[in-house]
């Protein structure tokens, strides 16, 4: 099992000026390790963080797209999987981080915890490339092949709550950050 | 009101992406022909929710959407278009057919409950909304489309009858 901080501070190293969808305790954890105006958070309505990233895959198909979903988040929306098996964006990557409970929403256990296979799941709807990782330095040693392979990949990361990002909603609700990101697009 | 009319309208608004969930109310008018046409993208969606994300993600890469959906996906989306379109002002324009619902007849006097109900939900939400019966109302789209992506407000357009294949 990997820390969910830890395994995003790997990431952070093999992202540059790509795009990264993040939702609810993932985009938290993501924006203490990297806050930068092509982060793009997806909240307000759970389990539409991997819709917004293919949106944007469609329309930049010229950048990479990283999406860090939760397991239950892609619960509430697993038809995208078969959506996104059917777009076929080469440069969408969708990262779960499975942690098996509802972290954001008192840390129920989701349904069928840690006894379903999302990898499966994938594979199932007819993403191709997909990856599962439980420990940290398997992940280290595989993600740059990993993101340099060609779209759709999924890839399910094992984790657990790592150190306690700040939980500032008021930020991740705000218009600002999304104009921010509008901006920073439209320059990339 | 014909369906080659309605796909002129979109291809007008700039739209390049149609985000569909099959709705019997379009499927031979609008959503068969649209399938084949080389200026359109078709992507087929299994929930509608999915579709609100998809055309936010498009709007914020400035490329322009068009949702097809049934009313009974708009209901079942409502807390996505709540979130997505209106809470955080995005374009997200949305074509509504009308299931069962009586030619010439407005929407709030329909006899079907589901059809009832939709005008009023979308009042409530304050989403802009228009309904077309007529061949003279597909003159409402264009504008329609210019204005939800000019203003980053949501806009559904209410199709009361299906559109003619020919």
């Amino acid at each position: 099992m990997m820390k969910r901080d830890e395994c995003f501070r790997v990431l952070a190293r093999h992202v540059a000026e790509d795009v990264v969808v993040a939702t609810y305790s993932s985009a938290f954890d993501w924006i203490a390790v990297r806050k930068h105006p092509l982060n793009y958070l997806s909240v307000g309505a759970m389990g539409l963080a991997s819709s917004h990233g293919l949106g944007l895959a469609l329309g930049r198909p010229d950048r990479r797209i990283i999406v860090l979903d939760g397991d239950g988040s892609l619960l509430m929306n697993l038809g995208t999987l078969v959506t996104i098996a059917e777009a076929k964006p080469r440069n969408l990557f969708h990262f779960i981080c499975e942690n098996g409970n509802y972290e954001a929403n008192g840390g129920h256990p989701i349904p069928m915890q840690g006894r379903l296979s999302f990898v499966g799941l994938a594979r199932s709807a007819g993403i191709r490339q997909c990856y599962e990782f439980s420990e940290l330095v398997d992940f280290e040693r595989q993600i740059g092949a990993v993101l340099l392979q060609e779209g759709p990949v999924f890839v399910d990361l094992k984790v657990e709550r790592g150190s306690v990002a700040q939980q500032d909603f008021a930020y991740i609700h705000s218009a600002a950050v999304r104009t921010e990101f509008q901006a920073a697009l439209r320059k990339a | 009101m014909k369906g080659r009319s309605i796909l002129a309208a979109i291809k007008r608004s700039g739209v390049e992406f149609v985000i569909s969930v099959p709705d019997i109310t379009t499927s031979e008018g609008l959503l068969r022909p649209l399938a084949t046409d080389r200026d359109l993208h078709l992507l087929r969606v299994c929930k509608e929710d999915e579709g609100v994300a998809i055309c936010a993600g498009l709007s914020f890469a400035d490329r322009r959407a068009l949702l097809l959906i049934q009313q009974t996906g708009l209901l079942d989306s409502i807390n996505a278009v709540r979130a997505v379109a209106v809470e955080y002002s995005l374009p997200i324009c949305m074509m509504v057919g009308l299931l069962e619902k009586e030619p010439d007849v407005p929407p709030s006097k329909s006899k079907r409950y589901g059809v009832r109900i939709v005008e009023p939900i979308l009042d409530a939400m304050g989403v802009a909304h228009h309904v077309l019966e007529t061949e003279t109302d597909v003159a409402k789209i264009q504008p329609a489309i210019e204005h939800s992506y000019g203003a980053s407000s949501p806009v559904v357009l209410l199709l009361g009858r299906s559109p003619l294949a020919s």
